[in-house]
């Protein structure tokens, strides 16, 4: 995947021998390329989308990119660490949550109580929810509360050594867990039908054009963010030894690192990121409730990746926002069948193209070597060296 | 520490391993000092790998193994290794998709504060570069681990091992299925870098032993059979009995 590609590409610039100092434009663009590309993707949706889409396909992008900012957690943990985690719409649920309690807060009014809580219950309010009528609070909350869940979770289910499908199917079922939780306290947290009917973010009434565009540039900015922050994990000792760890976990044991300490960061990260995802997804969607975190939104979430290329950087960016605007068309066009062509994506992407969209250019690369290389065969008189072959074709 | 060479000394007493009423192991007493070329020898099934593993923390053993004042068989692997005990394994297990270089910095990693991971890696360590120099591997830094010969490959395994600055190294088989010319230079290699450290080798090659071992022990059924020099070993005769006569039987058939 990538890091093969990384490692091949520097292989080709390499002079034998001395050891030069200075830095070839191909090793720049090894190390700072993908500057480029998040370069070009902020332009796209911080530039030219605002400026150029209606009010309400901005508000349906800024939805898909907050579904993303999960989506770029499971990138981290499945592409590069090998935890297919099935259960992101927990810590998705987590931030979305405390988000709408707030916003739930602060359409109640300062000492009121939320309008479903005397609908369904006796009027008084768990004490639980008294705190997020603070917004540092809230925040606080949206950030530290999924990294001491995932915290507790991961340390149990890593350090037994819990991999591969069973660590599938263990997250899955806490998405399933909780949705159920969820629907069962209708009157701590709305039941089945969530929260909503929101009225203000932050004092910002979410009915004003201008603050629906700027939430807007809120999720679409934290995907930039986010962007930069998984280049620089990608790029560090940390990124290099968590591919490690997740193609030859007893050998790290042996370089002296815990390979459950490694993944545990990994994991921890990933629902940091799902949970901030699922607190910008409210106050855009103005609802949040069971369906948005079970276990069949938290698939959807890993839809985007698989279909963008789970090692890669920017493909599961690409991805996640091309299912979520598929999903709307689809589901506008079809509104019954479109799970339909979510599990046909499946099996084409499982089957045909295993390493994502993201491959397609190795791919592609690596069939015209061979082509190339077939047609210098046929032309004896011009056979190069191996090695200068191999830096032409990369280049 | 006053006197490191009485310390990096690796006491094992009595040590067994018991796999549900079999014992690989049985009741095994063994010093590896320091500075020693030290060749484990026996048949197959004999225990020498399974001692290995269980001084390595990948099975459990009853007994003692003392190294810097610690008992190794109460320690998990990757503290084992912190502390200075690194292993090889038969089949080289280098990172395949990464280059010499990453393979050998990430090995680097043991000596390296936790914060630092999360920069990128910025000139190459000089322990790595001097690791690079010693197993003769600096030509092909930047090629991808996976296309190395086996012998490099094995040859990047102690490197890592030395990058660790692992004291005592236990290398499982580390020259079979290697040329004689490869096999001359992995010796050459283990007599450059042991004068600071202990080497354990594991070997079925009775030529290489002759050629390199200080100090031979010979493994039967899970316990000690004998312990001394290349030829004091082949004066030994229950070791002929038991092992050396087979063994040259199956090298020449």
């Amino acid at each position: 995947m990538t890091v093969t590609d990384a490692t091949a590409d520097t292989a080709g610039t390499t002079t034998m021998g001395g050891s030069r100092r200075s830095i070839s434009p191909k090793q720049l663009y090894d190390s700072y390329g993908s500057l480029l590309a998040i370069g070009l993707l902020a332009f796209v949706l911080l530039v030219w989308a605002p400026s150029s889409l209606s009010a309400f396909r901005l508000e349906n992008l800024g939805k898909y990119c907050a579904l993303t900012l999960a989506s770029m957690g499971i990138a981290l943990a499945w592409g590069r660490g090998g935890m297919l985690v099935m259960g992101q719409g927990v810590f998705f649920g987590l931030g979305g949550y405390a988000m709408a309690m707030h916003m739930k807060l602060e359409a109640a009014g300062p000492g009121a109580v939320p309008d479903f809580m005397t609908l369904y219950g006796d009027g008084t309010m768990p004490f639980w929810w008294e705190p997020f009528r603070s917004g540092a609070f809230t925040i606080a909350a949206i950030l530290l509360l999924p990294a001491v869940v995932a915290f507790v979770l991961g340390y149990a289910i890593l350090k037994r050594g819990v991999k591969g499908a069973y660590l599938a199917i263990l997250t899955q079922a806490l998405a399933v867990a909780f949705a159920t939780m969820l629907i069962a306290t209708i009157k701590q947290t709305g039941g089945f039908n969530g929260l909503n009917t929101f009225t203000t973010v932050f004092g910002s009434n979410l009915y004003d054009p201008d603050v629906k565009k700027n939430l807007y540039r809120v999720a679409a900015g934290l995907v930039i963010v986010f962007l930069l922050i998984l280049w620089q994990l990608y790029r560090s000792r940390y990124g290099e030894l968590l591919v490690a760890t997740r193609d030859a976990e007893a050998r790290v044991r042996f370089l002296g690192y815990d390979p459950a300490n490694v993944k545990l960061v990994a994991f921890i990260v990933a629902a940091v990121m799902a949970s901030v995802g699922g607190a910008v997804f409210v106050p855009l969607a103005g609802i949040i409730s069971p369906t948005n975190v079970d276990a069949a939104a938290s698939i959807l979430l890993i839809a985007g990746v698989a279909l963008g290329g789970r090692a890669s950087l920017i493909g599961p960016v690409l991805g996640a926002i091309a299912v979520g605007y598929g999903r709307s068309a689809l589901s506008e066009a079809f509104p019954t069948q479109w799970t339909y062509f979510q599990g046909a994506l499946f099996i084409v992407v499982v089957l045909l193209l295993p390493g994502g969209a993201a491959s397609l250019v190795s791919r592609l690369r690596s069939a015209w070597s061979l082509v190339r290389s077939k047609a210098v065969r046929r032309a004896p008189d011009r056979v190069p060296d191996s090695g200068r072959l191999d830096a032409e074709v990369v280049a | 520490m006053s006197d490191p060479s009485a310390t990096d000394d690796l006491e094992v007493r009595d040590l067994t391993v018991d796999f549900d009423g079999f014992k690989a192991v049985n009741g095994v007493d063994l010093t590896f000092r320091r500075g020693r070329l030290h060749f484990l020898i026996g048949p197959n099934g004999a225990g020498k790998t399974t001692l290995v593993d269980a001084l390595t923390g990948l099975v459990n053993g009853t007994g003692a193994a003392m190294f810097r004042g610690q008992d190794l068989l109460t320690m998990k692997s990757h503290v084992i290794v912190r502390l200075g005990v690194g292993r090889t394994f038969q089949t080289a297990t280098v990172f395949e998709q990464l280059s010499v270089l990453q393979n050998l910095d990430i090995a680097a990693g043991v000596h390296r504060r936790t914060p630092s991971l999360l920069r990128a890696r910025g000139r190459v360590p000089e322990r790595v570069e001097e690791a690079l120099e010693t197993i003769g591997l600096t030509a092909l830094a930047h090629r991808p681990a996976g296309v190395l010969a086996h012998g490099q490959k094995q040859w990047l395994e102690v490197g890592m091992l030395l990058v660790q600055d692992a004291s005592v190294m236990f290398l499982d088989e580390t020259v079979a299925g290697m040329s004689a010319v490869e096999r001359e230079e992995t010796g050459d290699l283990l007599r450059r870098i042991v004068a600071d450290r202990t080497i354990v080798v594991i070997e079925h090659d009775m030529e290489f032993m002759r050629r390199f071992a200080d100090v031979v022990t010979v493994m039967h059924s899970g316990t000690v059979l004998a312990e001394g020099t290349v030829a004091e070993i082949q004066a030994d005769q229950q070791v002929q009995d038991v092992y050396l006569g087979t063994a040259t039987g199956a090298a020449h058939g």
